[in-house]
């Protein structure tokens, strides 16, 4: 009798640490670990990856081949075509060449007809989609030729957002207010608690884009310049807005905090990564991208298109990044493309752009 | 130094691990022993190094003084001194000198008949320090996962390899050590009281014994874990501590990479909800 208890207790522990070691090991990662050093030796100012994690994002990040290249002579596109209001002043064989491209890079299986309507003329306007295409490349060229402070002489395509789907992967909308399940007792969460993906699955607030990349945005750098308080009046609330927008620029990025800052002071740009200066640029690059580009088109979009509270389907950091620390692991397209940054008209950057090496 | 006159039966010959008689002496009021001479070749010349070190550093502000582990791309190799192989060396001494204090409580242990709950407790500290700047480092693969040896530098250290996870506050280790860390103080803090309290009666009244003591506490909560129990009960809450801490760094890297509030996507995913 005593035995047979002993041996039904042993098997159900012997189930029990099986169980919880089973549990504990589907939350674990295993060596060898990747790192990368970011900062002087010591500091603790290390990349961190899982080289098996990153080897689907090695796939996503495969730069297509570019179409070969055509003559730049020639007439002009606004010459041979009607209703050409950018890119006119490039040769027809690069403006077809061109938008083989974009039907590639954004509609693959519609082509044409995802923005020019069959049995229309090409020149007709009827398509919200080409509308919105429009303006889509005269904001790549901006971002190509103002924003290279965030951008370099990398710069941006379709691709580097769209990777071949109409709407890019990552954008983000506005939230839908909470409905108060009760009153009083529970309270108000304060847009926070709710384990959002949009804020790597913590506590803080889930929808602090909204104060940062559309239009009257907060200050990010709230925390007091003097070691004890001289009224700074920021709140708490402040601060867990900034490390919101912080948890999504590493996801976006695929990095961790040190990719740009030495967290010693978070605030300080002295020891910080020159990162931080490229990422400053950023956020105001996709603030003027969402202001300036994308939510004057919402109007142009359907219904359907539109997030909760009916704003437009907006940029962050991770709609170019998608995860990796540069879009596309720093391939330039743009080279293959110069017309989109228009950086390829004068004689020598094309000679430039056409020899140099591709990664 | 000259001998107090209770130490006399203290000084028992024998029981050591290593040496036998050879190093079974007293200077003054410390034992020696084989492990005492150990002890002193690696502090001495350890902290030498780090003064060495110090001295071609930028500066001699104690705070500031930092000894910095070799860049990742040494791995596990030697790095030139300057460069981060006097860190190597400095963690030989510093193993090197906690291990022989550990073994050395071990001989005194045995010279007294004593458990070993010192030297096993010690272990535990000393197994935090070499999980850190050891286990951790070969696990990730590269020397320069260790800490720097510096009051500041460390502490930024500890910054930013807690920054490497986003949110450290969510690894489930961290939480567990945290724990213990707060029940550990809770604890000592209530037996303090307790023993102060019982020891400073009014004026006139005799000092109290552990049957009050016990009272209190099972008049206050329903229980009295005693005076024995009490100092187990802090020993397993020190040592739980140390032992969390130790895990919560040595999963951070070689067995999660991503941000800590990310793991938690198990019990967000656990079918009953999801």
């Amino acid at each position: 009798m005593m035995k047979a208890s002993s041996g039904f207790f042993r098997s159900i522990s012997i189930a029990a640490a099986a169980l919880a070691a089973s549990t504990l090991l589907t939350g674990c990662e295993r060596p060898p670990i990747d790192s990368v050093q970011h900062g002087f030796r010591g500091t603790g100012m290390v990349q961190v990856y899982n080289p098996r994690l990153l080897i689907p994002e090695t796939h996503k990040n495969v730069v297509p081949d570019p179409i070969p290249a055509v003559p730049s002579d020639g007439p002009r596109a606004r010459d041979a075509y009607k209703n050409v209001q950018v890119l006119g002043d490039v040769s027809v064989a690069e403006f077809t060449r061109l938008m083989v491209a974009i039907s590639q890079w954004v509609a693959p299986n519609e082509q044409c007809t995802y923005c020019h309507a069959p049995g229309e003329d090409f020149s007709s306007d009827s398509m919200y989609t080409k509308v919105v295409a429009r303006r889509m490349i005269q904001m790549t060229q901006a971002i190509n030729t103002r924003w290279t402070a965030h951008v370099a002489q990398t710069g941006v395509t379709c691709y580097t957002c769209h990777r071949g789907n109409h709407n890019p992967a990552e954008v983000w909308f506005k939230s839908a207010p909470q409905v108060q399940a009760t009153r009083g007792l529970l309270g108000n969460d304060a847009g926070q608690n709710r384990a959002s993906p949009n804020v790597g699955l913590s506590s803080l607030p889930y929808d602090a884009l909204r104060e940062y990349l559309s239009s009257n945005p907060q200050e990010i750098r709230n925390n007091g310049a003097t070691a004890l308080p001289t009224g700074n009046r920021s709140s708490i609330k402040q601060a867990e807005f900034t490390y919101s927008l912080m948890m999504h620029m590493s996801d976006g990025l695929g990095v961790n905090c040190t990719y740009c800052h030495n967290t010693q002071n978070f605030a300080k740009w002295d020891g910080a990564p020159p990162q931080r200066v490229t990422a400053w640029h950023g956020i105001r690059m996709a603030r003027e991208i969402n202001t300036g580009y994308i939510e004057p088109l919402t109007p142009v979009f359907p219904a359907g298109r539109l997030g909760p509270t009916g704003d437009v389907a907006k940029v962050n950091c991770a709609t170019c990044h998608q995860g990796a620390y540069k879009p596309l692991y720093g391939v330039s397209m743009l080279r293959d493309y110069p017309q989109l940054g228009r950086v390829g008209t004068a004689p020598a950057a094309t000679t430039a752009a056409a020899g140099g090496a591709r990664r | 130094m000259a001998m107090l006159s209770f130490e006399r039966k203290y000084r028992v010959r024998g029981g050591t691990l290593v040496g036998g008689d050879l190093f079974d002496f007293w200077i003054g009021p410390f034992y020696v022993g084989f492990f005492g001479v150990t002890t002193m070749f690696f502090s001495i010349l350890g902290t030498a190094l780090i003064l060495w070190g110090a001295s071609q550093g930028p500066t001699w502000n104690l705070w500031q003084i930092s000894i910095a582990p070799p860049d990742l791309h040494y791995g596990l190799a030697l790095a030139p001194l300057a460069e981060g192989g006097l860190w190597q060396l400095i963690t030989v001494c510093a193993i090197g000198a906690f291990g022989s204090w550990a073994l050395r409580e071990v001989e005194i242990c045995r010279k007294l008949g004593m458990g070993y709950h010192v030297p096993f407790a010690f272990s535990f500290a000393i197994g935090a320090y070499v999980t850190l700047v050891v286990v951790r480092p070969v696990l990730l693969g590269a020397w320069g996962h260790g800490f720097p040896y510096g009051i500041f530098s460390h502490l930024d250290w500890v910054s930013n390899v807690g920054y490497q996870y986003l949110h450290f506050h969510y690894n489930p280790a961290h939480m567990i050590a945290i724990s213990f860390f707060f029940a550990c103080t809770f604890a000592l803090s209530l037996h303090g009281a307790l023993v102060l309290s019982a020891t400073n009666p009014p004026k006139g009244e005799a000092v109290k014994t552990p049957e009050h003591e016990d009272t209190f506490f099972r008049d206050t909560i329903g229980y009295s874990i005693g005076t024995l129990g009490i100092h187990r009960l802090g020993l397993f809450l020190a040592l739980a501590a140390v032992f969390w801490s130790a895990v919560c760094i040595v999963i951070s890297g070689p067995f999660w990479t991503r941000g800590w509030p990310e793991w938690w996507g198990w019990w967000l995913n656990l079918p009953i909800w999801s």
